[in-house]
């Protein structure tokens, strides 16, 4: 294996460490440099030492399989990171903060007295008919008017180099915790590019998520008690919310610790007896977050738990509700959000989408099938889409259907080629295409990661890049070119 | 700290103390064998009823058993709960919902021992590598208790961790000493007497107690003396007596113990009293039995007021304070 930027193939691709030719982009210059002087061998050598510590530190994802049940898989990280340029990334956070906070307006808005749709900017229907909009918050005003307390926004590029929104995750995002495990992964493996370079540290976001969630408390004065509320050990994400506890030194709970009594506060049950709960991190859906409210089948959650929320005795993050702007529908209507409600133009450009709810753009979608991702407005983890290109005539018949009978649940975008990231594959380095989940923390003040999570899809030429579908991810370097 | 943590590192601390027990037991019945002839070797059969499995066993080994049937039955079976095998799946299982609680390290090594182990089980009881293979397994066990020791903060989790400790030595002390001692009977004969001690002497190195005793008890090694030792030394950390005190120390730093102390200081006298010089092999038996009640009732103490409680529906008012009344008036 050779690590020879100059063969290396971008014709067709935007590259973000090589650019046109071999050369190497700003913020990846003294990586790609260091990597040439490594040498193939010595760069495998250095993957295999970060498979080990990976397994060693446990780092784990739960991928759920029809014969075995769940099974706890190695995280799979790719050693060669995706740098960014310190200056690229300021105008992306910033576009970031200006998103998150539109979005949080938005949701207040649409359980007070909605008027972006009385003003005309958006069907009425277009709520009533989301999945995620809970009737039972409308009227309610949490702490800080805040909804979506953590987002996780995905980005990705353009071959013209054009950074796109994908999607917001407004419910319960995860990811978080690999960004920060594959920092230190890396940090073992290339201990002196760190030494060397200008790389931003990532390392911060524990202690901001725990001040977020603690300026939420409804008891002001007294030290709040602050928890992670998980369906368990065989969630998916169970790794990162056992993570998140740990970093932030709060407990990690599940629906049977908690109780909430008759004056409708919450309880967990300790060592000691019974302790008061001033704010959960849930991460479990609406849908089973309280029993009396939601889903009645749901054993994960907590009976009562919404009437406690309602009264302004516990905090919930992020807030129930929060998700009727994570329907890719309302995602469209973004843009549109922040001219509204911030009176300025978006920073950062939404993913040209047709809405196939408006009959017009629905006779596009389908008159144009074959060349358009479509997606269901209530999905996540890449399933269920269409992807226009590699269909079968078959598959776009079926499409063609469930679009007919049921518009509002699609939306149609082009093919974006996603960048690439050189990647180590077998025994050569290839380009593989990679998306961004950078995490949004709005409360007093909103901050975002620095970087995000970047996951790649390890196959060749495939655009898919979640871990439950053989994606794998890498570390992500905010590059201080100039220094 | 979550009552429902603070059981599964409990449970986490016992598993971990039965996995060593049970490497422990198998190297040491291997060693006793090469010393005794082979008329009054009790073979390898009386290890299954420590572990207290044998209706599972004579089930799926109805003809006579070998060696290789036992040691697998007690490493390597999934299917047996006290297995070597099940017992390090537990521990790793209880360990990976607390990550949050434990040493990082500490998580680090189990979990690496954890998968080393899975993949070299089947080689590594092959009779050539076993001695060193198990060896392993008490000795990275012991290292991994080490650093729990070392590195944990002395709060409610590092309470329970001594707590599952030392309640899980108690009653594997005394399992070993009563189906040993069961045993040792047909050697009581004058050309058999060279022969008790060494079995005597085995039942200690199974506990790691030989050189302590020796230390402890300046004569030749009998049966009254060592199952004083075992049973009633207060200074050798895997006699019964000693779990006990360190048992009964821990409650007390806990808020809501003083039941569960009373019941201890019932048990110690229960022990104190017992005339083990003039208990002959029945009466011997009969008294590890009603011990290991004992044991099991102190168990079911400390769950019954430290873990969670099944049912959590109907809670009145819940205060912040002097709650742990009717909390316990809750729980059934």
């Amino acid at each position: 294996m050779k690590a020879n930027w100059s063969t290396y193939p971008t014709a067709g691709l935007h590259d973000e460490l090589v650019g046109p030719g071999g050369g190497s982009r700003a913020a990846a210059r003294a990586l790609l440099g260091y990597l040439t002087e490594l040498g193939g061998t010595e760069i495998a050598v250095r993957q295999q030492a970060a498979e080990m510590a990976i397994r060693a530190m446990g780092i784990t994802f739960t991928v759920y399989h029809e014969q075995d049940g769940s099974i706890d898989r190695a995280w799979p990280l790719d050693i060669i990171p995706r740098t960014i340029s310190r200056k690229e990334w300021q105008r992306i956070e910033k576009g970031l903060i200006q998103r998150a906070a539109a979005l949080n307006l938005f949701i207040d808005d649409i359980y007070q007295k909605q008027r972006f749709i009385r003003d005309g900017r958006m069907p009425g229907e277009i709520i009533h008919t989301s999945r995620n909009f809970r009737a039972s918050c409308v009227g309610v005003k949490p702490p800080l008017g805040t909804w979506a307390h953590i987002c996780g926004s995905d980005l990705i590029r353009d071959r013209d180099g054009t950074v796109y929104v994908l999607e917001d995750n407004l419910r319960v995002p995860s990811g978080v915790s690999y960004m920060l495990e594959n920092r230190q992964v890396i940090k073992r493996v290339f201990p002196e590019l760190f030494e060397n370079s200008a790389i931003l540290p990532v390392d911060d976001y524990p202690s901001q998520l725990f001040d977020m969630l603690a300026a939420l408390s409804p008891r002001k004065g007294e030290t709040p008690e602050v928890v992670v509320l998980t369906p368990g050990i065989y969630n998916s994400a169970y790794f990162e919310h056992s993570y998140l506890a740990r970093q932030m030194g709060c407990e990690l709970v599940e629906g049977r610790d908690l109780a909430v009594d008759s004056s409708d506060c919450v309880f967990m049950q300790t060592v000691d007896g019974w302790s008061r709960v001033d704010v959960i991190y849930r991460r479990i859906d609406d849908d089973f977050l309280d029993p009396e409210t939601f889903r009645d089948d749901s054993t994960l959650g907590v009976p009562g738990l919404m009437r406690a929320w309602k009264k302004g005795n516990v905090a919930l993050a992020n807030a129930p509700g929060a998700g009727v702007a994570d329907d890719k529908l309302v995602y469209t209507y973004v843009p549109d959000m922040i001219k509204y409600y911030l009176g300025e133009d978006a920073i950062l450009e939404n993913v040209p989408s047709f809405r196939c709810a408006e009959p017009d753009q629905l006779s596009h979608v389908l008159a144009n099938l074959h060349e358009l991702v479509v997606k269901p407005v209530d999905g996540s983890g890449g399933y269920g889409m269409l992807m226009g290109p590699s269909s079968s005539k078959a598959e776009r018949a079926q499409f063609a259907k469930a679009l007919k009978a049921n518009p509002r649940s699609f939306v149609a975008q082009p093919v974006i080629t996603l960048s690439t990231v050189p990647t180590l594959v077998d025994d050569a380095i290839e380009p593989r295409h990679v998306d961004l989940r950078p995490f949004i923390l709005s409360g007093p003040q909103t901050s975002v990661t620095t970087g995000g999570l970047t996951r790649v899809a390890l196959r060749r030429g495939s655009l898919v890049v979640n871990s439950s579908q053989g994606g794998g991810s890498k570390d992500t370097w905010i590059v201080d070119a100039e220094a | 700290m979550l009552a429902r943590v603070v059981e599964n590192v409990y449970w986490l601390s016992r598993y971990m103390e039965r996995a060593e027990n049970a490497a422990r037991i198998i190297n040491v019945n291997a060693h006793l064998l090469l010393d005794l002839p082979k008329g009054i070797a009790p073979g390898w059969l009386p290890l299954v009823d420590i572990n207290g499995n044998r209706a599972e066993f004579d089930a799926k080994h109805p003809k006579a058993a070998e060696e290789r049937d036992v040691v697998h039955f007690l490493a390597a079976d999934r299917e047996n709960p006290g297995s070597l095998y099940s017992s390090l799946h537990m521990a790793r299982e209880n360990a990976r919902t607390l990550r949050e609680i434990l040493p990082t390290e500490a998580w680090e090594m189990l979990n690496e021992f954890h998968s080393e182990f899975m993949r070299e089980l089947s080689t590594g009881l092959a009779k050539r590598s076993r001695f060193r293979f198990l060896n392993e397994v008490v000795g990275t066990l012991q290292k991994i208790s080490g650093v729990l020791d070392g590195t944990m903060s002395r709060n409610a989790s590092y309470t329970f961790l001594i707590l599952g400790r030392n309640l899980e030595r108690a009653d594997m002390t005394s399992r070993i000493v009563d189906v040993r001692s069961a045993q040792l009977l047909p050697a009581e004969t004058p050309e058999l007497r060279p022969f008790e001690t060494v079995q005597w002497m085995s039942v200690l190195k199974s506990l790691s107690a030989y050189q302590m005793y020796r230390g402890a008890v300046r004569s030749r090694v009998r049966r009254v003396d060592v199952l004083e030792f075992l049973l009633r030394n207060r200074q050798f950390p895997r006699a019964c007596m000693f779990c006990l005190d360190q048992v009964e120390h821990e409650l007390k730093s806990l808020q809501r113990g003083e039941p569960v102390v009373d019941r201890l200081d019932a048990v110690r006298r229960f022990m104190a009293r017992a005339p083990l010089e003039a208990l002959d092999q029945a009466g011997l038996h009969a008294f590890i039995d009603r011990l290991q009640l004992h044991i099991n009732e102190l168990h079911n103490g400390i769950a019954r007021i430290f873990f969670p409680k099944p049912q959590i529906s109907g809670i009145q008012q819940l205060s912040e304070s002097g709650q742990s009344q009717r909390q316990s008036r809750l729980a059934f």
